[in-house]
């Protein structure tokens, strides 16, 4: 009975043929390392936030009037509804945390080369609507800081010389940021963007799924079956979906099946996400101050401009480059060159070698270099821009687009050891 | 290359270590949230100092009442004043225009005061009040200079003011800032001020998180539980792995 309906379902719809497709049967490197495991991780902080966020609205009030008090409402009077908000505002938090971290892999092992390149657009588009969604959804509990925050990023847009006071009319809906401004960001928070980010990552998958998986070592698992490479024992124990061998003109080596051995594996990193992340939800949810800012305990008042506006951490690294140039509009010109930047990486790397293993040694320099500038930047753009952080904001700016500068001039002719035949 | 970058973030690091703190130097804020003699010494003085100009607006008195083991019917007579019910949110009747017009500025809401001012800012604000003349209430703070509040608590406290010491400094004889001292005419010695300004602070502490110990309490079993998971995921993940290796 049971197959029948299993075998009338997959005839109209092969489900079974898929999960083969994409879990059971997928070839993963045998090789994943500690990096690996944050791309997992930021799955789960995505079911995070939904969750949590379809919750949180059911006590929110998207009003200038109600919000702040309808986020002290679920904060006091909501069972459980502190708990819901804190999973909510640490896991932004931890959405980039990972986030960067599964970039810095990337970097580390040239997942972006060919023929990630897709999958590395994909994956820089993700980032484009996270930071999106995350500045939308810091303006909703309505705080100080929320309100500011809001005022300066904006502000960012309104530099741009002819158009830049009519499209900030056009993001706030509204002369001043107003009640109308986060209706619409409300909105955008919760269906707009959500939906862009889940399409966003479906196709990040598919694109991934297409190409296979990089691995630390930066050679391909899937060799032209002509003879020059055996499979081993280890290789012959697992089947894989024909797709991925292209109907013998690939063999795979080298490879595990994504299930049962990688979400086992994924488990455990989960575990110890979970640890941490349950730590900081439990007994540091302000973060020091850095994942909920002092001022934004404040409602919003636009009468009253603290003393010290700085947007949430994850944001500071761009926003340092953004302060380090003198001139407000190439500053923002700057800011969104160094997304840009990464997001054209595959194209500026012209080295064949793919992983930092094999790369010269110049190439570790430049990425200690570029992580150094990044994490300085970030540092810089929590301080108040004065005296001596504006001169280091602007050294460390330099670094940060040396890196990309530099990588596009040695790639070409780039010293690399050997790769090996096999993953190690 | 690396030499540079090293003493870039050297200097950097240095120059973090100076960033400007607080004009004064804050007093360490002696928070117990278990202690309930304490919060409910605070919440007395909150309620009969502090709430006839500031509220607390999203806490509500049954929250105090349990969460401090306050008996409701005692509650109700000896810290809620105007007829409002238990379940009601901790407010006044001070009009936000009338708090300007008097004032200078509306009093503001103390829900949250903690987290925004650290409950050391507040223990330290609290206690650094002292004459001067020049100001419409005849006070000023050390901590928050030109404040526009009057020292409420001067009966408690006796009339403050700074104190001076005659020292030494390169070699010149200079007046220096000592601190704040009372004329003893409060009704409070200066250990007790302390103390009950350290109730006051624990107290706004609490309202300012109410579901902290709460969170605490619920965080140690949530990690116990995700500690034997990590350890299970781990067994788990290495037999399915033995296939690999």
């Amino acid at each position: 009975m049971f197959k029948n309906l299993m075998s009338w379902i997959e005839y109209r719809l092969p489900f079974m043929d898929k999960m083969n497709l994409h879990v059971m049967q997928y070839p993963a490197p045998k090789n994943f390392n500690f990096w690996y495991f944050f791309g997992s991780l930021a799955m789960l902080v995505l079911v995070n936030q939904i969750v949590t966020g379809i919750w949180l609205t059911m006590n929110y009030e998207p009003s200038a009037e109600g919000a702040f008090a309808s986020v002290e409402y679920i904060m006091r009077d909501v069972e459980y509804g502190w708990l819901l908000r804190y999973m909510h505002s640490t896991g932004a938090s931890a959405f980039f945390v990972v986030v960067y971290l599964h970039m810095l892999r990337g970097m580390m092992y040239g997942s972006y080369q060919k023929p990630r390149e897709l999958l590395w657009i994909f994956g820089m588009l993700i980032f484009l609507v996270l930071m999106a969604e995350a500045f939308m959804g810091y303006l909703l509990p309505w705080g100080q800081m929320s309100f500011w925050g809001a005022q300066v990023i904006i502000g960012i847009f309104g530099t741009i010389p002819f158009i830049g006071e009519d499209l900030t009319l056009w993001i706030r809906g509204d002369y001043v940021i107003s009640g109308a401004t986060l209706n619409r960001f409300f909105a955008l928070h919760v269906i707009a963007l959500p939906l862009v980010l889940v399409i966003l990552v479906f196709l990040h998958i598919m694109a991934l799924h297409e190409v296979g998986s990089n691995n630390p070592d930066g050679i391909d698992i899937k060799k032209d079956n002509d003879g020059s490479v055996e499979q081993t024992e280890a290789d012959k124990k697992f089947t894989f979906h024909q797709y991925f061998t292209r109907g013998g003109k690939k063999v795979i080596v080298d490879a595990i099946p994504f299930h049962p051995y990688y979400t086992v594996k994924d488990l455990v990193g989960v575990a110890g996400f979970l640890l941490i992340f349950a730590w900081v939800i439990f007994f540091l949810p302000e973060g020091g101050g850095y994942f909920l800012e002092p001022p934004n305990f404040e409602p919003a008042n636009p009468l009253k401009t603290p003393a010290h506006i700085a947007p949430v951490w994850y944001f500071t690294p761009f926003y340092a480059i953004l302060r380090a140039i003198p001139h407000p509009f190439m500053g923002a010109v700057a800011m969104f060159a160094a997304i840009v930047a990464l997001a054209l990486l595959p194209w500026l790397d012209r080295g064949r070698v793919r992983s930092v293993r094999y790369r010269s040694g110049l190439h570790k320099i430049n990425l200690i270099n570029f992580c150094v500038s990044f994490v300085a930047l970030g540092v810089l753009g929590v301080l108040p821009a004065v005296g001596i952080y504006t001169l280091l904001a602007q050294i460390f700016s330099f670094t940060y687009f040396a890196f990309f500068v530099l990588l596009f001039f040695y790639s070409k002719n780039e010293k690399t050891k050997p790769l090996p035949v096999r993953v190690t | 290359m690396m030499k540079t970058l090293l003493s870039a973030v050297a200097l950097l690091a240095s120059s973090l270590a100076m960033a400007a703190g607080p004009a004064v130097q804050l007093d360490k804020a002696p928070i117990d949230l278990t202690d309930k003699a304490s919060l409910q010494n605070g919440a007395r003085l909150f309620q009969n100092y502090c709430l006839g100009c500031h509220q607390m607006q999203y806490q509500r008195y049954s929250r105090t009442f349990s969460d401090l083991d306050i008996p409701e019917e005692l509650g109700m007579e000896h810290l809620m004043f105007t007829g409002e019910k238990v379940g009601d949110h901790i407010t006044n009747n001070m009009a936000p225009k009338d708090g300007e017009n008097w004032f200078g500025v509306a009093p503001p809401d103390l829900t949250n005061v903690a987290r925004v001012r650290g409950p050391d800012w507040l223990y330290t604000y609290l206690r650094a009040f002292y004459t001067d003349d020049t100001r419409p209430f005849g006070v000023n703070n050390e901590v928050f200079p030109l404040v526009a509040m009057p020292h409420v608590l001067q009966e408690l406290q006796g009339v403050p003011s700074k104190t001076f010491e005659t020292r030494l400094v390169d070699g010149q004889p200079k007046e220096v800032y000592v601190g704040i001292k009372t004329d003893g005419s409060g009704e409070l010695s200066e250990e007790e001020y302390d103390r009950a300004v350290a109730d006051l602070v624990n107290y706004m502490e609490y309202v300012g998180e109410p579901t902290k110990l709460e969170a605490h309490a619920l965080g140690y079993k949530v990690m116990i539980f995700l500690l034997i998971f990590f350890v299970l995921a781990y067994l788990l993940k290495k037999e399915y792995w033995k296939d690999v290796h």
